[in-house]
């Protein structure tokens, strides 16, 4: 199956400020009782954007004028703590098609790029100038240009970082990586003999 | 070339470069278990595919199984829908199982060592974060999504860049009250929650020579909340003391060639590493978080933090954030925190010699009141060797509930959770907010002795003290 080529991502943007914002955060581990991964958006950042009576708190997910934002942008070492692929997945399927961020945690970085969810990394300064126009102009357009590592808001043209693997995983269509892995079988199957696995 | 063990054990896995310039890893030891797995088994139905090599896949039950009820069906439909679920995909599937009928059954990091599955020179993956616990053995332990789940399941490989390795040294011998739990939650305040990206962490020296396997797994354990994705220590007499005679270890036939393999996989003496960070033993103290990250976290003796008086804006937000959500008081001791909860177990401190050695301390003392504390063994074989030890019935005559094996109030997705915002002075590997179960429930992270302390006084204390060690 022939995956897309995910050159650029366009869209709306919203800042979800904080440093180490973990999986739990994310979503949280009460809302991981399911076999599937369908209807995980409806929770993602439960707890910190609503109330124990399902009231909605404050937060910039629910703020109207940030409704239509499918770009998430944050700050330091984003998606740490558990693997669980619940959090990325959850992201997609409120809608988000790309993180921007200053650095992000690897198991969730991963997660991410095999759903094809581009996650780059912009420096401290330039993410405060990313969100300051989206904070005065939600409607600002921004797209995340993976082949260039750029990002652009309004006048704005800042680069970003996206490990070369991402890169090309993303813009050739492989970010999936499972048919090139069933590829290599005979490989696989006499790694584990010569390692003795199955001794 | 002289080479450390994480590029003998990477070289000697790597199937082939992928178009994407990562590499082909081969994972000789998959570890499943009800939450992670069950979305990957769905794919592997969609795409007809079978798991490659079942007789290297093993699963057992430990997220969300009820450390009470035992028996099926469980009050809570849906976790009895995923344990079923298990069930069902390791028989159509042929992977080994665990179940609670087997007396094997418990967290899975606590399970694959005990079982001999988890030996040095090997790789091994697990959806979940703490998988680097089998570092303890020098294997290449990696902690991953779902889909990756399922590659593993699909073809035994999975696609993944090479780490650095950061040589972490801890030279000397703890004193008295200090824990590996401690010497964990000491690297990770020094070295940062991201100071690890991009790494394996080797850790050694004369302390990690000294440590039991158990406390080399306590350590590993949290290389994660470092940051560093697998953390180990090297392979040695110690490490092939604990695996011999173990149901998954090599036989006496086949032993010291085993040996000799595993031998090989050591770092050489004379190997580089891509950062070293030298530790004295001596500088540990009794350590427990304040805050909502693990790296937040301090001596005993330590003062709440003042968001005030930081300087760097990124820090003074964090800190505030961390000291609104815990409701501490800046400038307060941490000491005389009152707690409501005391939870001793999970992946990081729930095997054998954590309840020993708080059973040596809390005979003859009683649990405050007003404080729920609950002991959850790590695993059904731990829980029966505490039991043949009397182990269970001191804690349960000190007033704390002796439980069955999971993961209970480290994740909180079984029936063991905080009310409201209840503070939990706890043995997991965890402080970030909502994390034991109430979204406004608060967690100090500590070694299971100042639980214990914690749990006596009915607030946050200094073992040292209390059972005057």
């Amino acid at each position: 199956m022939a995956l897309e080529k995910i050159e650029h991502i366009e869209g709306k943007g919203v800042y979800v400020q904080g440093n180490d914002i973990d999986t739990d955060r994310i979503i949280p581990a009460r809302f991981m009782k399911c076999v599937t991964f369908d209807g995980l958006g409806e929770f993602l950042f439960y707890d910190v954007r609503k109330d124990d009576q399902g009231n909605d708190k404050e937060h910039p997910l629910n703020e109207s004028r940030f409704s239509e934002a499918s770009i998430l942008i944050s700050n330091a070492n984003f998606g740490c703590g558990s693997s669980r692929e619940h959090a990325p997945q959850a992201l997609y399927r409120y809608g988000f098609r790309a993180i921007i961020a200053e650095s992000f945690a690897e198991i969730f970085f991963g997660n991410c790029c095999g759903l094809g969810v581009p996650c780059a990394v912009a420096s401290h300064e330039d993410i405060n100038k990313i969100t300051d126009i989206i904070d005065s102009d939600p409607s600002t357009e921004i797209k995340l240009d993976i082949v260039d590592s750029t990002v652009s808001v309004g006048d704005l043209v800042v680069s970003v970082e996206i490990p070369q693997a991402a890169k090309d995983a993303l813009t050739h269509g492989r970010w999936d990586p499972i048919a090139e892995l069933q590829e290599a079988e005979q490989d696989v199957d006499e790694l584990v003999n010569h390692l003795g696995y199955l001794d | 070339m002289a080479k450390n063990l994480f590029q003998k054990v990477w070289d000697a896995h790597a199937v082939r470069e992928l178009s994407n310039g990562q590499t082909q890893l081969l994972i000789g030891t998959h570890l499943i278990h009800e939450v992670t797995s069950p979305q990957a088994f769905g794919m592997l139905r969609d795409l007809g595919i079978k798991v490659k090599y079942p007789e290297r896949t093993f699963a057992t039950v430990d997220h969300i199984v009820p450390t009470d009820q035992r028996e099926e069906p469980f009050s809570d439909p849906l976790a009895d829908a995923m344990i079923k679920e298990l069930a069902k995909n390791a028989e159509e599937f042929g992977v080994t199982y665990f179940d609670l009928g087997s007396g094997k059954q418990g967290v899975v990091h606590v399970v694959g060592p005990e079982q001999g599955i988890t030996q040095p020179g090997t790789t091994i993956a697990c959806g979940d974060s703490h998988t680097a616990t089998h570092g303890a053995f020098g294997a290449i332990a990696f902690g991953i999504g779902t889909t990756q789940v399922r590659d593993v399941l699909a073809t035994q490989t999975m696609s993944l860049g090479k780490l650095k390795v950061r040589r972490i040294n801890v030279e000397g011998q703890l004193k008295p009250g200090v824990y590996a739990k401690d010497v964990a939650l000491h690297i990770i305040g020094l070295l940062g929650a991201k100071g690890g990206i991009g790494y394996a962490y080797e850790y050694g020296g004369s302390l990690f020579d000294s440590f039991s396997m158990e406390e080399r797994m306590t350590v590993c354990n949290m290389s994660i909340e470092g940051g560093a994705r697998c953390g180990y220590v090297n392979p040695d007499q110690k490490t092939f003391d604990y695996l011999k005679g173990r149901p998954y270890s090599p036989s006496d036939e086949n032993w010291d060639e085993a040996v000799e393999k595993w031998k090989s996989f050591a770092s050489d003496s004379d190997c580089e590493y891509d950062d070293t960070v030298n530790i004295s033993a001596d500088d540990i103290a009794p350590t427990v978080t304040w805050g909502v990250s693990p790296d937040q976290g301090f001596s005993i003796e330590g003062l709440i933090p003042d968001p005030k008086v930081e300087e760097n804006e990124n820090d003074r937000l964090s800190i505030q954030e961390a000291v609104d959500y815990m409701k501490l008081e800046p400038g307060n001791p941490i000491k005389g925190t009152k707690i409501d909860v005391a939870f001793l177990g999970s992946c990081t401190n729930g095997r054998l010699s954590d309840f020993r050695e708080v059973a040596k301390f809390l005979k003859g003392h009683k649990v405050s009141e007003g404080v729920k504390a609950i002991a959850v063994p790590g695993s059904q074989i731990v829980d029966l060797m505490a039991k043949k030890e009397g182990i269970d019935k001191i804690f349960s005559e000190a007033g704390f509930e002796w439980r069955g094996a999971g993961c209970s109030m480290c994740l909180a997705m079984n029936p063991d959770k905080l009310v409201g915002d209840q503070l939990c002075a706890s043995s997991s590997n965890r402080n970030f907010k909502g994390r034991q179960g109430s979204p406004t429930g608060r967690t100090v992270l500590m070694s299971p002795v100042m639980v214990a302390a914690a749990a006596v006084n009915g607030h946050i204390s200094d073992a040292r003290e209390v059972f005057s060690l």
